[in-house]
């Protein structure tokens, strides 16, 4: 028998929650971060395939370790399962799924109606992003869209949400009511331009953030120093992006093949000393956690752990920053409990019931 | 956000399993391809402090001429202007004609030149060396919009939010519209101003 858990509707775990005061979404990442908690969000792999046990199977080993989970938008330009798809599966299973929206793929008309779709189905978060360029992925030969970016995309949504209209000002009968997020990368040039373009999307209408992979953390309390004299950390929750390397030589490959992602050299030299390179690179990442966490500014942590996903929850466990808090966990509810305690024995046992037996039975 | 890949990415297989060729075209995007050299572009940035005050100069003398351009006729004198304006701008910034010149919020480093036509600032793959993600040989735009702006009296205006590009306008002079734009205000500035 569980008891009703701290953000969750009673009437079903797939509704949005109470609104509150100040909250301009209806979701549980919103609820967290505004309560001052340190939030941890994480990022499913998508699957590329059409069955909806991947999405669940994927989700479920995120269970009661993080807080909201990113639904990414064809990343890397790859093709897999739509964000839209993911989220509705997650939400129906009253997981809070991060949208992630990318500029690449759609263009005003498509985005704005999948903003509102996702909303209806309960997605409480976007983020928006203006995505990879699709000489990246697996389709070179696609068109690329980039019909908004990031930052216009904020405003829409924004707009959509705060004045209840389209882009082109029709109006909407019910606006969608959403937390809306951005990506920032402290790591990529031009450096002091970073901070400033951060402000630039708080005033486009970001409530939180998620960064690139943080590997080198002097670079980031400098970027965070700026952020705060700006005032940034105040108008915007800014949750740090980390995640474990599975070897050196990963580490090399990505330094040099993936844009944005800065990895230092002490990074490589210490994993290339360890004697079991996973195991260091899973170290590494509680370290630069325990690290980061210190930082003022900092809301949460965003770990991206791709193809090892199995240590996103050692990884969050081992570095103790949920304080002993649970998030938010999919738990058998009672009135289930109830319906599968009765009726339970009729999957297994063998029974044929007459309608004679039946009426005696009723009486 | 982007993620870590496998050692051999799809593309690069994508490209392999391609039909092989005696013609190989450059190994670059087909925006790049309509475009020759950027030494032009880099010169106009290192230069933007001068070309803004130049263009605000320009900009006066084109609403000076607003009367001659009511009188031909906007539309008459599109055609001409248009042709004149895509060729110097085209020269000076590798212009791609959207219709709504931002050069002076973006450190006159047209914005229209990066692959993702990004109008609000760099995106996250920007190359440690200060490189675009998609043209590993060209420099980001916006890295150069950043330094150009620094150069520039109003170079803050690099922080307003643009609006998305409307490309109904796209092939349509921004020069003429600033100025018929610029004469509107004027002209609604000065009426209740008049009657007060």
């Amino acid at each position: 028998m569980t008891a009703l858990q701290r953000d969750e509707n009673p009437a079903g775990i797939h509704l949005p929650l109470d609104p509150l005061p100040g909250h301009t979404s209806r979701g549980r990442l919103e609820r967290v971060l505004r309560r001052g908690e340190f939030a941890v969000t994480t990022e499913l792999n998508p699957p590329d395939s059409a069955d909806p046990e991947d999405v669940y199977n994927r989700a479920k080993i995120f269970d009661g370790w993080v807080d909201a989970i990113n639904a990414v938008d064809a990343s890397g330009a790859n093709c897999h399962m739509s964000s839209v798809g993911i989220c509705a599966l997650l939400t129906r299973m009253g997981y809070a799924p991060i949208m992630q929206i990318a500029c690449r793929d759609k263009n005003r008309i498509a985005i704005q109606g999948d903003v509102l779709g996702g909303a209806a189905m309960g997605v409480a978060n976007m983020l928006c992003l203006t995505g990879d360029g699709v000489q990246a992925g697996d389709q070179p030969g696609a068109k690329p869209v980039f019909d908004l970016d990031s930052m216009s995309l904020l405003e829409t949504i924004r707009i959509m949400r705060d004045n209840g209209k389209f882009l082109s000002g029709r109006k909407l009968t019910t606006p969608p009511q959403v937390f809306l997020g951005c990506a920032v990368n402290p790591f990529a040039p031009p450096y002091d331009f970073r901070p400033i373009h951060l402000g630039k999307k708080i005033a486009a209408g970001a409530q939180f953030a998620q960064t690139q992979y943080c590997f080198d953390v002097p670079m980031f309390k400098a970027f965070m120093q700026k952020a705060r004299d700006l005032g940034h950390t105040e108008k915007l929750f800014l949750l740090c992006g980390v995640g474990p390397l599975a070897s050196a030589k990963t580490a090399k490959w990505i330094r040099s093949n993936v844009p944005g992602i800065h990895i230092p050299d002490a990074v490589i030299k210490r994993l290339e000393g360890a004697q079991d390179q996973k195991k260091e690179g899973k170290q590494l990442c509680i370290d630069i956690i325990n690290e980061v966490k210190e930082i003022p500014g900092v809301a949460g942590i965003h770990v991206m752990a791709y193809r090892q996903e199995e240590y996103v929850a050692e990884i969050v466990d081992e570095s103790g920053v949920l304080k002993g808090r649970q998030p938010w966990k999919r738990e058998i509810r009672r009135d289930d409990q109830i319906v599968a305690q009765r009726l339970d024995h009729i999957l297994h046992d063998e029974i044929t019931e007459t309608q004679v037996d039946m009426v005696k039975t009723a009486h | 956000m982007s993620e870590k890949q496998p050692a051999v990415t799809q593309a690069t297989l994508v490209k392999k399993a391609a039909p092989k060729s005696d013609y190989k075209p450059a190994d670059v995007s087909p925006q790049r391809r309509v475009q020759r050299t950027f030494a032009v572009r880099l010169w106009s940035i290192r230069h933007s402090r001068l070309l803004e005050w130049f263009y605000s100069r320009f900009a006066d003398a084109f609403l000076l001429l607003h009367p001659l351009w009511k009188g031909i006729g906007y539309g008459r004198v599109e055609a001409p202007v248009k042709f004149v304006e895509k060729r110097v701008k085209g020269f000076m910034f590798d212009c791609r004609m959207c219709g709504q010149c931002v050069l002076s919020s973006t450190g006159m480093s047209c914005p229209m030149n990066c692959p993702k036509q990004l109008r609000n600032g760099p995106c996250g793959g920007v190359r440690a060396n200060g490189n675009c993600e998609v043209e590993p040989d060209m420099p980001c735009v916006w890295v150069k919009a950043w330094e150009g702006s620094r150069n520039m009296v109003h170079g803050d205006k690099i922080l307003t939010v643009q609006k998305p590009v409307d490309q109904s306008l796209r092939e349509t002079s921004a020069w003429l519209r600033v100025t018929a734009q610029a004469a509107a205000a004027r002209e609604t500035a000065q009426t209740p101003g008049a009657s007060a």
